[in-house]
């Protein structure tokens, strides 16, 4: 299948990702070995300038197929509409206008990363750049194709969200899209695939102990939870980070830090400083999706009162206070 | 005159067009345009001052852990918090990690793929080099891009992940590791070190630390089997060690501190010759040939951006032109080296002034450098004792935040008003090095390094001019930001 790779109103960030996926010979021979081949891709391909247009000219005309269009990065409508804060190097045309040309063509979109799916950090502040995702504009269906858009395969845009994506989210969307089993059923309802957004960051969090028992953290690398004071939104954020380690090895929890919920629309503005729990009357405002509030802050006061010792002086020490072993049975 | 536009560049990060005015076979005149505009520094105003932490790492996803260090030092500095040492040591792991991945993700997936252009099929060395090198096919990507996974280990452990972490504070880093997570990231290194000394150098690091001259850099690549030897001997047949050159003055912000009193293990200055203290008061930015408002050279600290819907005569990117003391500096690995008085580095300049095997080398070079501090950074951590200091947002305060990125020089000015960012200015590395013409007319080092490159008739696609674009490892999208 050719990937059609196009970087808009993006960091890079998540080509950095995906090359850093877990495989034995490296990601991209585990892509091509699916047959999985990148006719375009502007970190990756050798075409430079002239050559590269040619390429993106064949596909826009329909004369070199794209099996899947990959975009990464926001679609900056702006100035006025004019596209012109990103215009494609050596054409002087509104990237928007290559990349509607080229989705139209395209059996399968996908948008990679949060930028691309909801317009991501580039909506941030006041938005003067008019950025947006491909289908979306924050979590309003729209976006630059619009709510009616189908690629050719009959589905809409598929949203690979994160900040950045997790090397796996994109690589195992298209292994199922090589594999052919792709249907409008595996993606959720902002058009995620759910083999990852169906879980919550929250799912294998290694502070589950003190979210039990609501021993918080109150300054950067504490250990406790980092929910009541620190603005971590795991448990209401889609993604599977803390069962599918990056790296192997890491996620934002297992670094100290909360998690912003950057699989989500509009993460990037969240009303309220990123690392701090907004409040009313000393009760955090965002709660565990689908808990009910009262029960939620019933919970909270009994785990409070049932705190061991060890966890509530751990929660505010960067190594943990140690639980005795009862020493040999006598 | 024939006017050539080679663009978009690819195989540098982000958007880049290169305008060329070619007459009698030779470049002479060059503009170098960065075609994306997102307006980072606007979205900070009005901020939480610590939201910058969140925001810029997202201005760039292969230099995002720079950018991390500019702002938690920008912010540290506003308030004169001093990280303990376990954090600073912490931070210069991750610092380095992500400078030396960048490193080697620079020469195996952006620079040498050009060596496996048709262009060279003639050359007696391109065979070899097309079937390791070639872009996507090239099997040199089946060792690099595992080695580089298991390397970021490095960032799994000490920040949660990469890129885009918020391990990076004022006070220090947000994990406190633990013996176990000591141990292994021990092992980690180890086994980079063997990818490198093996895959990369066929010598060991501190062999490759001890090139002292070009002479000696070529002799010890002759006949060598591994990928940093096969790019030199390529180099020396094309000539590369003379091709390239630009102001031939050198930025280094100084990477690398262990604690305050201590010079950093890169030193800072500037390097016309003979090296200077670094003085950031020097510092403008330049909005003349930029489609940005503004008449005067601002410093960045009383800087802004103000971009034009409706273009400007005579502009030609969104880019702004940093002067130093009125001057166009270069900014990089080479720079850095050349400040921190390596002898090749050092040589290498003195001999030809910078070129497309200056740059390169003195990158590789660098990984050989980093690699055994970060081990020595590394066995200095004391598990137990604080990696992070308490950080409180002020009411008012100015901070400068001056870091080394992998592709040079990048500082952060900000003032905190009320409690909230009242201006973030941002000059990044390849905003020094691709920088537009200034008012007086100066061109940006790459625009220098172009001119009097040969372009043959109908040639739209000149190697040289792709050797020496990407001698420079560019950042586009930090640029312009």
């Amino acid at each position: 299948m050719n990937l059609f790779w196009l970087q808009a109103s993006g960091c890079g960030g998540c080509t950095q990702s995906m090359i850093g996926g877990d495989a034995r010979r490296g990601v991209l021979e585990q892509l091509a070995s699916a047959g999985l081949e990148f006719v375009a891709h502007p970190a990756l391909r050798e075409e430079s300038g002239e050559e590269a247009l040619d390429v993106l000219r064949q596909a826009a005309a329909g004369t070199l197929p794209i099996d899947i269009l990959c975009v990464e990065g926001a679609m900056l409508r702006g100035p006025n509409g004019s596209g012109r804060f990103h215009t494609l190097s050596g054409t002087g045309e509104p990237m928007i206008a290559w990349v509607r040309r080229l989705a139209s063509q395209a059996r399968y979109v996908l948008a990679i990363g949060s930028c691309t799916a909801f317009g991501g950090i580039n909506a941030s502040g006041e938005n003067l750049t008019e950025a947006c995702g491909l289908q979306y504009e924050g979590a309003e269906r729209g976006g630059l194709l619009g709510a009616d858009f189908l690629a050719r395969s009959g589905l809409p845009v598929i949203n690979v969200s994160g900040c950045p994506i997790h090397a796996d989210w994109i690589v195992d969307t298209l292994m199922t899209l090589a594999g052919g089993t792709m249907t409008a059923d595996d993606l959720d309802d902002l058009q995620r695939p759910r083999f990852y957004s169906e879980q919550l960051v929250h799912h294998g969090c290694p502070k589950n102990e003190f979210y039990e028992f609501k021993a918080s953290a109150q300054k950067a690398s504490d250990l406790g939870c980092l929910m009541e004071n620190l603005g971590c939104k795991g448990t209401q954020a889609h993604a599977d980070c803390n069962t599918r380690p990056w790296y192997g090895v890491g996620s934002c929890i297992r670094g100290g830090f909360s998690c912003i919920a950057c699989t989500e629309p509009g993460f990037e503005e969240p009303g309220h400083p990123f690392m701090e729990t907004p409040k009313v009357a000393g009760i955090p405002i965002g709660l565990p999706l689908d808990m009910p509030k009262a029960w939620f802050v019933a919970l909270a006061a009994l785990s409070k009162s049932a705190t061991p010792k060890r966890v509530r002086e751990s929660a505010v020490r960067d190594t943990p206070a140690v639980l005795k072993s009862k020493g040999p049975r006598k | 005159m024939t006017r050539l536009v080679m663009g978009p560049f690819n195989r540098v990060e982000g958007d880049l067009e290169v305008s060329l005015d070619v007459a009698d076979g030779r470049i002479r005149r060059a503009e170098v345009s960065s075609s994306l505009y997102r307006g980072f520094e606007s979205m900070l105003v009005g901020k939480e001052p610590l939201d910058a932490l969140v925001i810029v790492p997202r201005i760039c996803g292969i230099c995002s852990v720079a950018q991390s260090a500019a702002a938690a030092a920008a912010l540290a500095d506003s308030v004169g918090l001093v990280m303990p040492r376990n954090g600073r040591l912490a931070t210069n792991l991750i610092q380095a990690c992500e400078n030396v991945a960048d490193h080697l993700t620079h020469f195996y997936c952006f620079f040498m793929p050009d060596f496996a252009r048709e262009a060279y099929a003639g050359q007696p060395w391109h065979a070899g080099v097309a079937a390791r090198f070639q872009a996507l096919r090239g099997n040199a990507l089946a060792d690099f891009l595992p080695a580089r996974s298991s390397f970021l280990r490095v960032m799994g452990y000490l920040a949660g992940k990469w890129p885009h972490t918020l391990a990076l504070q004022p006070g220090g880093t947000t994990r406190a590791i633990t013996p176990t997570e000591k141990v292994r990231l021990t092992g980690v290194l180890r086994e980079f070190r063997a990818f490198l000394e093996q895959t990369v150098f066929a010598a060991t690091l501190e062999q490759v630390a001890a090139l002292d001259s070009p002479a000696a850099l070529y002799a010890w690549a002759q006949q060598r089997d591994a990928d940093f030897p096969r790019f030199l001997q390529v180099a020396q047949t094309l000539g590369l060690d003379r091709v390239g050159r630009a102001t031939d003055r050198f930025l280094s912000f100084g990477a690398y501190a262990e604690d305050p009193a201590s010079p950093a293990f890169f030193a800072a200055g500037l390097w016309t010759g003979t090296a200077a203290p670094l003085d950031p008061a020097t510092i403008v930015e330049d909005v003349s040939h930029a489609w940005l408002a503004g008449d005067a050279a601002l410093p960045p600290m009383s800087g802004e951006t103000r971009p034009l819907a409706d273009g400007k005569a005579g502009a030609y990117t969104w880019c702004k032109a940093p002067r130093y003391a009125g001057q166009v500096v270069e900014t990089g690995a080479l720079a850095r080296q050349i400040l921190a008085g390596h002898p090749l580095a050092l040589a290498l300049v003195r001999e030809q002034g910078a070129s497309v095997v200056g740059r390169v080398a003195a990158r590789l070079l660098e990984v050989a450098r980093l690699l055994p501090q970060m081990e020595n950074w590394l066995a200095e951590i004391t598990p137990g004792d604080a990696f992070c200091a308490q950080w409180s947002s002020p009411q008012q305060g100015n901070g400068v935040g001056l870091v080394e990125a992998a592709r040079g020089a990048l500082g952060h000015w900000l003032r905190i008003e009320r409690g909230k960012i009242a201006s973030y200015q941002i000059i990044a590395p390849t905003t020094w090095n691709f920088s537009p013409r200034d008012a007086a007319g100066q061109p940006g080092a790459l625009e220098q390094a172009l001119i009097d490159l040969p372009v043959a008739v109908g040639d739209k696609n000149p190697v040289l001019v792709q050797h020496v674009v990407r001698s420079f490892d560019p950042c586009m999208v930090c640029t312009v930001h």
